[in-house]
């Protein structure tokens, strides 16, 4: 029940966001399934006791996996699904207690936090960097295979 | 005479691509995109164009003995619908399923036309997205209502303050001081409970997500200029808004 109520709100705050950044309206649901997706992702990743760095970290890669499949399949710009993906994992909230305790003289307990906000941010765009190479390395192996077996093929009907 | 008309369609593709890496840039693309985009325009053209890609002005040359072009870029929004515009612009120019005066035309009418949806939705949005963010945050149902009307306010005050001031870190900073004054006050009055969650859910629509995470790709693509100057506008908008926040909570 609660990854069903995550679920649904993760998909609502991400669709509702896409609005404000001004997705294409067609996108707009498939932005909403992809934050979705990367929310669960690092929800259950911190369920089950992972870090938060590691968590948004995987979060981000599955994002940036899903957001490939479907700038591909609705020709639209990948950076339209990525930037709705990440929304839910940007550490809004690291960011705010920064600044609450450098407000209140509390820097060692500030700088701590604004370390642990800086590393998942980082982690969230490194997420998005492994999956963008590591996506398009398979893509030119598959049509390295694809094209040897055509031509294989097409050298067999000559023979 | 072909000489003449060679000219002049050279100065239209000079022209042409600096609109679409204007447009992408002015719509919050990735550097390494806008010039991936426009060196892609310019092979289709035949053309052997160089370009230097900046946050705040675009440099295009089209070879040696051509002419080169420099366009400032003055302010930066996130408008993800004009990006997938000059994308498609694009991919029809190499595609040549259009020529270089038609994408001219496209590109003109892509850079007047306001996207936006209306602006009531886009508060109600925000509202509604920060209502969901308190979920999200592990927040009670209880608190909603006043995420709800934070996020909805703070979202209006940036709007509001953008439109009467070009200044974009002030904006950004009243708006995140409206939000957290909203919430401040549901508290107060007995509308909600946790003050911090009601403050970061109604602010989560200002957060540079979006520049934090193009900073690091651009950086790892290799465009270190463009990718500290985002960067640092990341920075400066996280300190906008931590600021506004800490007026309220410093009075708190």
């Amino acid at each position: 029940m609660e990854y069903l109520i995550q679920l649904f709100f993760s998909f609502l705050a991400t669709a509702s966001l896409c609005v404000i950044f001004n997705a294409p309206v067609k996108a707009i649901p498939y932005c909403g399934l992809v934050g979705a997706v990367g929310w669960m992702i690092y929800y259950i990743a911190l369920e089950s006791q992972l870090t938060e760095v590691i968590a948004s970290f995987l979060g981000a890669f599955v994002v940036a996996v899903c957001a490939q499949m479907y700038a591909r399949r609705l020709k639209t710009p990948m950076i339209v699904f990525i930037v709705s993906g990440i929304i839910p994992l940007v550490p809004g909230g690291l960011a705010y207690n920064t600044m609450r305790y450098f407000v209140e003289q509390n820097y060692m307990l500030g700088l701590e936090t604004g370390i642990r906000a800086f590393l998942i941010s980082g982690a969230i765009a490194m997420g998005i960097v492994f999956s963008e190479v590591i996506f398009q390395l398979s893509l030119k192996f598959m049509k390295k295979s694809l094209t040897s077996m055509q031509s294989f093929i097409r050298n067999k009907r000559r023979q | 005479m072909g000489y003449e008309k060679n000219e002049k369609n050279d100065d239209l593709a000079l022209d042409c691509l600096l609109l679409a890496g204007q447009i992408m840039m002015e719509s919050g693309a990735e550097t390494y995109r806008v010039e991936d985009t426009m060196l892609r325009m310019a092979r289709s053209q035949n053309l052997d164009a160089q370009s230097y890609v900046t946050p705040t002005g675009i440099i295009l040359s089209l070879g040696e003995q051509q002419k080169t072009k420099i366009i400032s870029i003055s302010n930066r929004i996130t408008d993800l619908h004009k990006i997938a515009k000059v994308n498609n612009v694009s991919r029809k120019l190499t595609l040549k399923i259009i020529t270089l005066e038609e994408a001219y035309d496209e590109l003109s009418l892509i850079q007047k036309t306001n996207y936006f949806l209306p602006i009531w939705l886009q508060i109600l949005m925000s509202a509604v997205s920060s209502a969901c963010f308190m979920i999200l945050f592990r927040g009670a149902w209880f608190d909603m209502p006043a995420a709800f009307l934070a996020g909805g306010a703070g979202y209006l005050a940036l709007l509001l303050i953008q439109h009467l001031s070009k200044v974009k870190f002030f904006s950004e900073f009243f708006a995140s001081f409206v939000a957290a004054l909203v919430a401040y006050v549901a508290v107060r009055f007995g509308y909600g409970n946790e003050l911090d969650k009601i403050i970061i859910s109604g602010v989560m629509p200002l957060v540079p997500g979006i520049l934090i995470t193009n900073a690091v790709r651009d950086l790892m693509a290799g465009h270190l200029t463009a990718g500290i100057a985002k960067g640092t506008e990341a920075f400066l908008t996280a300190f906008a808004i931590g600021s506004g926040v800490a007026v309220v909570v410093a009075f708190h």
